[in-house]
């Protein structure tokens, strides 16, 4: 590739119009940069939250955003919500799921992805997905004229199945996806602090229905995400939850045990949440409830209201805890915090918040907002080209397995992204005619305690003695995050590739414990590995030998022979054994044994050319 | 006194090519800005133009009467580069070698460090 010097300008294409997308749990969001300015794209009412809400009718009409979650009170069975919670999940994620989600599943046979049952229709979160894309490109288009491409956000924990589900949601909503990016990363960059700052920063983001604690390093524009944690069932719903419970206790003081529908709990529920915003503001105010024709006025102070909530704002505040200790960290390292999400509204929060980290919380940005500003700044880098060099990385190391059982690791957890590595391995037997590539995600040293990501057998390898074969193994993780493995034997050019898509994704439970796996078994894995690389050596060494044997043994003496086999069955029975120490001894005296044999060997062979 | 070292060199060609094509553009012309953007199937990929002004940002690097403006940002991904000319025999252009790259991408468009 040759370059050219170019006329200043002339590499950013204007016609081109980037969007930012923040596909949320509760809302979503969208953003455009304009002549260097960002600006969130807002309805006639002024607000940028597209609730991430479809109602499906019988007629076949689909409607998303605020009219659909009017739905949610008169007609709730036609209604999907929350259906992030389910992207790429396969039907063993989802069964502890049940019965915590606001719509019936149904599942097919077919690939076990989860599938919806509404209005008649049975539909995949993907497409719900799609829908509520189509209504935000739909908005953006409305402003903008034609958009084609966009940046998503995911949060950090996501995994390829998730991701790769996001992406296809994004192809059947006619989207092209310039990069998926991490939300934490997102709100970093939306503060600029990837021009600027060095050090870790925390990313505190408490949404609707979900709180996710992130902890981003930072240097010269390359952003890891060192640790992340949170909780998928802890969000601002709680919060309006012990307001309307409080609520519903004093009317009962009144008017003694009503018998309350779904419909108008729903209706206490937005009450709540009216109270929850209004106590975001000011420190007092007045609500009415009418279920009934009875209404009932209730009154609620600011201090009231932190005494109910302190519960809520603690548990989120122990769970920071606890992914600071176990990135093994102190507070005092971490240089500044950013909010997300409405809730971080409330002024408790900031206060424990600011209290916890030891540092003003970065706020300037509407909370709500700031994830869809980062990804259309992202876009906008991406399609005019800028010198922010935003880079993500892999949050688990990705590797195959080898012979014995042992990953070999070919790109380590924690590199950045876009990234392709190869590394070459070889075959084990003579003659060996196919090789299974057997890719697996962990950071554990064997193949059983790590996640099998895909496998695929390199056939047609030509008959040659073990170990001639040159086999590379290519991984090429792609801007989004997803793996694609290829396999190529150099000396006759042969090639298998497979892209990596999971049926069912990683939770994040399965994320943090194999991680936390790794750092407690670290010393054990080791000495597993060791003793099966050993044993690999071994076996490659006992083939060998009983090869030569057969090929040569006439060289040797009877009294030769008979220490060299008996040397064999040494190997074998400490390979049975299974202690790495005896195992050593007995290859180094099988080695030792057979020294002038290997002479010999090689004696005859230059005999042989020469003659 | 620490002596500056420049953070990229200019092969001869790379030198005689800069200049004339400095020559040919025919407008005022401070010197050739090089940089990195964030684009390609790899990560990044080098930007070269004509700079019609300085920025505020720029390193300025004179190297055999010519004068390179490199994006401050982009010195730390490019330091040690040698930038050169080569003809081919259907096509001529630059080239960067940069001992920074980690790898590229097939296409050779861009790269990663």
């Amino acid at each position: 590739m040759l370059l050219q010097i170019n006329e200043p300008t002339s590499r950013s294409n204007k016609n081109d119009v980037a969007i930012g997308i923040d596909l949320g749990t509760t809302n979503s969001v969208v953003a455009v940069v304009k002549n260097g300015q960002s600006l969130v794209l807002r309805d006639e009412q002024g607000s940028g939250l597209i609730p991430s809400v479809v109602a499906y009718g019988d007629d076949g009409s689909i409607v998303v955003g605020n009219e659909a979650r009017h739905e949610l009170l008169s007609n709730p069975q036609i209604v999907v919500s929350s259906i992030k919670r389910l992207m790429g999940r396969g039907i063993s994620d989802i069964k502890s799921l049940v019965g915590t989600l606001p719509f019936e599943l149904g599942i097919a046979a077919d690939g076990g992805m989860v599938r919806l049952k509404v209005s008649g229709k049975t539909l995949t979160p993907v497409e719900v997905s799609a829908d509520i894309l189509l209504a935000i490109k739909a908005r953006a288009e409305n402003a903008l004229g034609s958009v084609k491409s966009a940046v998503i956000t995911v949060p950090a924990y996501f995994d390829d199945a998730a991701r790769n589900a996001t992406k296809d949601a994004a192809k059947l909503a006619g989207i092209k996806v310039l990069r998926l990016i991490n939300e934490p990363t997102a709100a970093a960059l939306a503060y600029g602090l990837d021009n600027h700052v060095e050090g870790l920063y925390a990313i505190y983001d408490f949404g609707g229905g979900t709180f996710d604690i992130s902890l981003l390093h930072m240097e010269r524009g390359v952003f890891q995400v060192r640790a992340t944690g949170g909780d998928v069932a802890l969000g601002g719903d709680d919060l309006d939850h012990s307001i309307a419970e409080v609520f519903l206790s004093e009317r009962t003081k009144l008017f003694g045990n009503e018998t309350i529908t779904s419909t108008e709990a729903k209706q206490v529920l937005s009450i709540g949440r009216m109270a929850k915003e209004c106590l975001s503001i000011n420190s007092c105010g007045d609500w009415v409830i009418k279920i009934n024709d009875k209404s009932s006025r209730h009154y609620l102070d600011l201090k009231t209201f932190e005494s109910l909530i302190t519960n809520i704002v603690e548990r989120t505040i122990s769970i920071c805890r606890g992914v600071i200790i176990d990135a093994g960290i102190s507070v005092k390292e971490i240089k500044g915090v950013v909010l997300v999400g409405g809730c971080t509204r409330v002024p408790l929060i900031r206060r424990r918040v600011s209290e916890f980290f030891e540092c003003n919380p970065l706020v300037d940005i509407n909370p709500d907002e700031v994830v869809a500003v980062g990804a259309a700044m992202q876009a906008y880098a991406l399609t005019a080209g800028s010198s922010t060099l935003l880079l993500d990385v892999t949050p688990l190391s990705l590797g195959i397995e080898t012979m014995g059982g042992i990953v070999e690791r070919v790109i380590p957890r924690n590199t950045p992204i876009p990234v392709a590595m190869a590394q070459e391995f070889t075959t084990y037997q003579n003659n060996q005619d196919s090789m299974l590539i057997h890719v697996v995600q962990g950071e554990r040293e064997m193949v059983e305690q790590c996640r099998s990501l895909a496998s695929f057998v390199l056939s047609g390898i030509p008959q040659m003695v073990a170990g001639r074969a040159r086999i590379c193994v290519t991984f090429v993780v792609d801007a989004d995050g997803l793996l694609t493995v290829s396999a190529k034997e150099k000396i006759t050019g042969i090639e298998q590739e497979v892209s990596v898509k999971p049926s069912y994704g990683l939770t994040e439970d399965e994320m943090t414990r194999m991680l936390r796996d790794s750092l407690e078994h670290a010393r054990e894995d080791i000495k597993v590995r060791l003793f099966a690389e050993a044993k690999v050596e071994a076996i490659r060494s006992l083939l060998a030998v009983r090869a030569a044997l057969v090929a040569d043994g006439d060289l040797l003496s009877i009294d030769e022979k008979s220490q060299i086999h008996n040397a064999l069955e040494s190997v074998e029975s400490a390979i049975r054994d299974g202690v790495i120490e005896i195992l050593q001894t007995t290859v180094a005296t099988l080695e030792d044994k057979t020294k002038i044999f290997a002479i010999r060997r090689i004696n005859r062979g230059i005999h042989k050319r020469f003659d | 006194m620490t002596e500056y070292i420049s953070p990229i060199t200019l092969s001869d060609a790379a030198v005689n090519r800069i200049k004339i094509m400095i020559a040919d553009r025919k407008k005022p012309t401070v010197g050739v800005r090089i940089g990195v953007c964030t684009k390609g199937c790899s990560g990044l990929t080098y930007t070269i133009e004509f700079a019609d002004e300085k920025n505020p940002t720029d390193d300025v690097v004179e190297t055999k009467g010519v004068t390179l403006l490199i994006d401050h940002k982009a010195t730390i991904f490019i330091f040690g580069t040698e930038m050169d000319f080569v003809e081919e025999n259907f096509q001529s252009g630059f080239v960067f070698r940069n001992p920074n790259e980690k790898g590229r991408c097939n296409c050779g468009k861009s790269f990663h460090v």
